[in-house]
């Protein structure tokens, strides 16, 4: 059981929220995500990035959107009250450039909607490791921003951003700045972090200029150990679990198409199960 | 009474739920024996004074005095018995390949010149323990020794127990919400009711064993944490052969392919067939093939039949005769519609445009020379393809061990297969860290796993003293 010591409800349907977890904060390190259950009977398991984590209060903060009907539930738990069980840390944590091997560069972290918070710890990383770090944050509208003040200070007046409607920063979508940034030259890195397409898209966008471009992979998963190889994907001519082999791989060799499709599995029940539990809460 | 009036007495028929009936539900197979069914089948034992039998008992288990004391009806005799050598008889009795354990070796089996004929032993074990009672277990007076135990399958729960039962202050560490093992997210539910694998685990509460679950070694805490930073004196590692081996087929990422693990946690561990309730989605194919010819294979089959799938294949490379999976499962998974074929082995599987499974290309094999593992071993028919319409398939041809202890365990030996290496009282290179079951053996039996356990609790408790 771990008690929910804060909440914030960042944006219409995205959370803030920081519950206790004192060994996964102990251990966690930037890139690293948990595996969540509302309900231990009869519930899902979820893998949610930790978004952030403070050693001293012993707690885990996780950002979510209520895409399911689990996160639909965790939305509706209050301060005070518990997640039935949350493992982890779970998978490789990021490789942080200057830190982790090779010199400081120039670094591209691409957040798309709810990506921008498991990106938060990793660009914090990267600026602590001395590298110059751009951050293009995008999303469809301006209501759907998350943590912008937050990035903010990291990438001072390096924070790009940009809405598919053009109602705050730009107008257009990621690939675009990322576009010009690479044509621009000397871009070491680029870590995307967003829905699975602009992920793709970013990978492809970056490919012609030989960018080294890491992608944070989110596929389904039950265990988060290795046990059921239901989270694989195809990574050049290698099979590879995300969750222990990633989440993070190179953007450039995963197989995008086939990972899309296998994501999109049990979309049928799934969207069954997201109307059943709100029909519950109204 | 004669060896030859014992000869006399019928085999008893374990009542079973009918084969139609049951491949639609998820109730228990087998129903067990009345009463008077474990008496005259006990009573069927011709006490031979060699008790060859027991050479056939991983765990050399007492068997002709177990079934002297069951055949006069004295079920709570029988089972302390068979508890001074194994932790889980309701377990065991239910799912221990006796065939080629025990019964193989009964003399009366011999005499009718059948195994199939030889006393029912797994049978009567299954009475004992569910109908018998043991009486209350003693624990030794505390050691003020703290041991921890990673992995709650079987190798796990014994260890746990034996250390608790020697005074040990245990804590059970366990990835997934629910402790058991294998017995819980593999086993499904009509081969082995979950509520006998809790009342394990409850009884290991008893024994005042912690139980942690939520908790991956490697990850939340190292091994090594373990004994530096969090006082334990000792650990034994129990994580079990949880990596589930792919065949390398083309299209075997398709969607609609799954390994077994994922296929049976689903369905067993998330409650997958509890439509409508359960959270957790389940893959609810009509045409499904099953690649291998083990247990897990046959589980997958049944489970597939249980949710629904109008035709299931199950497709092994050898014959019936290799096929390494328990009689009772064979006969079962045959009379509730499992169509077994032979001989044949999967190619590549094909996918359509969405990237669902929409069929398969198999191959025929014939068997040849006998390979290393005594085995004939299959070779292909080349020109033998032929095509199978499925929109599922589900691959159990084995678990490999899992790396995660080893890969975040400095010092720790394992072989070439993955698989922590132990001296004879199952402790690693590390000393203090011990290991047993699965990881140490490879995907083998309940039965090998338990007397691992025991072996590392004895050893433990030795290694302990020296401290
Ligand atoms: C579907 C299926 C059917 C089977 N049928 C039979 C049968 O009929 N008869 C028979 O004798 N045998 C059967 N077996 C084999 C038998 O179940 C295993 O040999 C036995 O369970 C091994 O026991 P174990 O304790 O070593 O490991 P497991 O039962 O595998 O338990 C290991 C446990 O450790 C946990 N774990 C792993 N890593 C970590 C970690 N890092 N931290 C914390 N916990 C961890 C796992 O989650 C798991 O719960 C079957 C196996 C399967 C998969
Ligand atoms: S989630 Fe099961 S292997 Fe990755």
């Amino acid at each position: 059981m771990n008690k929910i010591v804060a909440k914030e409800q960042l944006s219409e349907n995205v959370f803030r929220m920081e519950v206790e977890a004192p060994l996964i904060a102990a251990e966690r390190k930037a890139g690293q995500f948990v595996i969540v259950m509302i309900d231990e009977d009869k519930g899902e398991r979820i893998p949610l990035t930790i978004a952030d984590a403070s050693k001293e209060r012993g707690t885990i903060t996780l950002i979510f959107q209520t895409v399911g009907a689990s996160t639909l539930k965790m939305s509706h738990l209050e301060v005070g009250d518990s997640i039935a069980a949350i493992l982890g840390p779970l998978g490789q944590p990021t490789h942080i450039m200057g830190r982790d091997g090779g010199k400081p560069g120039k670094v591209v972290c691409v957040g798309g909607g709810i990506g921008v918070a498991p990106m938060h710890p990793i660009a914090q990383a990267l600026k602590a490791a001395g590298n110059d770090v751009t951050i293009i944050m995008g999303a469809r509208n301006k209501g759907l921003f998350v943590m912008e003040k937050e990035m903010r200070e990291i990438a001072g007046d390096k924070l790009i951003l940009i809405t598919d409607d053009g109602s705050s920063g730009r107008k257009g979508l990621v690939t675009e700045p990322l576009k010009e940034l690479c044509e621009a030259g000397a871009v070491d890195e680029v870590i995307a972090i967003g829905p699975p397409i602009m992920m793709k898209f970013c990978a492809l966008t970056t490919k012609p200029y030989g960018v080294k471009t890491t992608v944070s992979l989110n596929t389904i998963m039950i265990d988060g150990t290795g046990m059921c190889g239901g989270c694989r994907i195809t990574v050049g001519d290698e099979t590879k679990f995300v969750c222990v082999d990633g989440p993070e791989f190179d953007g450039h060799k995963v197989d995008w198409d086939q990972m899309l499709k296998r994501m999109a599995i049990f979309k049928p029940q799934e969207a069954a199960a997201k109307e059943h539990a709100c029909n519950l809460y109204k | 009474m004669t060896p030859k009036e014992r000869m006399a007495i019928p085999c008893q028929e374990m009542p079973e739920q009918d084969a139609v009936v049951r491949a639609r539900n998820m109730k228990e197979v087998a129903l067990g024996f009345t009463a008077e069914q474990a008496k005259i089948e006990a009573s069927r034992c011709m006490q031979c004074p060699t008790k060859p039998c027991m050479t056939g008992c991983p765990v050399a288990i007492n068997i002709p005095g177990f079934l002297a004391k069951a055949a006069e009806g004295d079920f709570d005799g029988a089972l302390k018995i068979i508890k001074e050598t194994s932790l889980l008889p309701a377990v065991c009795g239910r799912v221990c390949p006796q065939e080629k354990q025990c019964q193989k070796f009964c003399t009366m089996g011999k005499l009718m010149k059948n195994v199939d004929k030889a006393v029912a032993i797994g049978r009567v074990e299954r009475y004992c323990a569910d109908h018998g009672d043991a009486g209350e277990v003693v624990c030794a007076p505390k050691t003020g020794k703290r041991v921890a135990i990673v992995g709650s399958g079987p190798a796990g729960i014994t260890c746990a127990a034996d250390c608790a039962k020697a005074g040990h202050d245990v804590t059970l560490f366990e990835a997934f919400h629910k402790a058991g093992g294998v017995l819980v997210y593999g086993i499904p539910e009509f081969r082995l009711p979950k509520s006998i694998v809790q009342k394990e685990i409850d009884g290991l509460k008893k024994l005042g064993v912690k139980v942690e679950t939520n908790y991956c070694v490697g990850r939340t805490r190292k091994v090594s944490d373990f004994l530096e930073k969090d006082g334990f004196d000792a650990v034994f590692v129990g994580t079990g052969a949880g990596l589930p081996k792919f065949m390398g087929l083309p299209g075997e990422n398709l969607v609609g392919v799954f390994s077994a693990n994922e296929y049976l946690t689903r369905a067993n561990l998330m409650k997958a067939y509890l439509e409508g309730e359960a959270e957790t989605p389940f893959w609810h194919g009509k045409k499904v093939a099953v690649l291998g010819g083990g247990n897990v294979a046959m589980d997958a089959s049944r489970m597939a039949l249980r949710l629904g799938a109008e035709k299931v294949y199950l497709i092994y490379r050898r014959s019936l005769e290799e096929m390494p999976a328990r009689k009772e499962e064979v006969h079962h998974a045959k009379a509730e519609g499992v169509e077994f074929l032979m001989l044949q082995n999967a190619k590549e599987i094909h996918g359509d445009e969405s990237g669902k499974v929409c069929g398969m290309t198999c191959l025929k094999y014939e068997l040849g020379e006998p390979d290393a593992s005594g085995r004939r071993s299959p070779v292909a028919i080349p020109g033998s393809e032929f095509e199978l319409d499925v929109d599922t398939v589900v691959v159990a041809v084995g678990n490999a061990s899992n790396p995660l202890i080893p890969a975040t365990t400095e010092g720790l030996e394992v072989n070439k297969r993955g698989n922590i290496v132990v001296d004879e009282h199952n402790m690693t290179s590390i000393p203090g860290v011990f290991a047993g079951g699965d990881i140490v053996l490879g995907a083998a039996t309940v039965i090998l796993a338990m007397g691992e356990g025991r072996r590392a609790a004895a050893g433990i408790t030795e290694y302990l003293k020296t401290k």
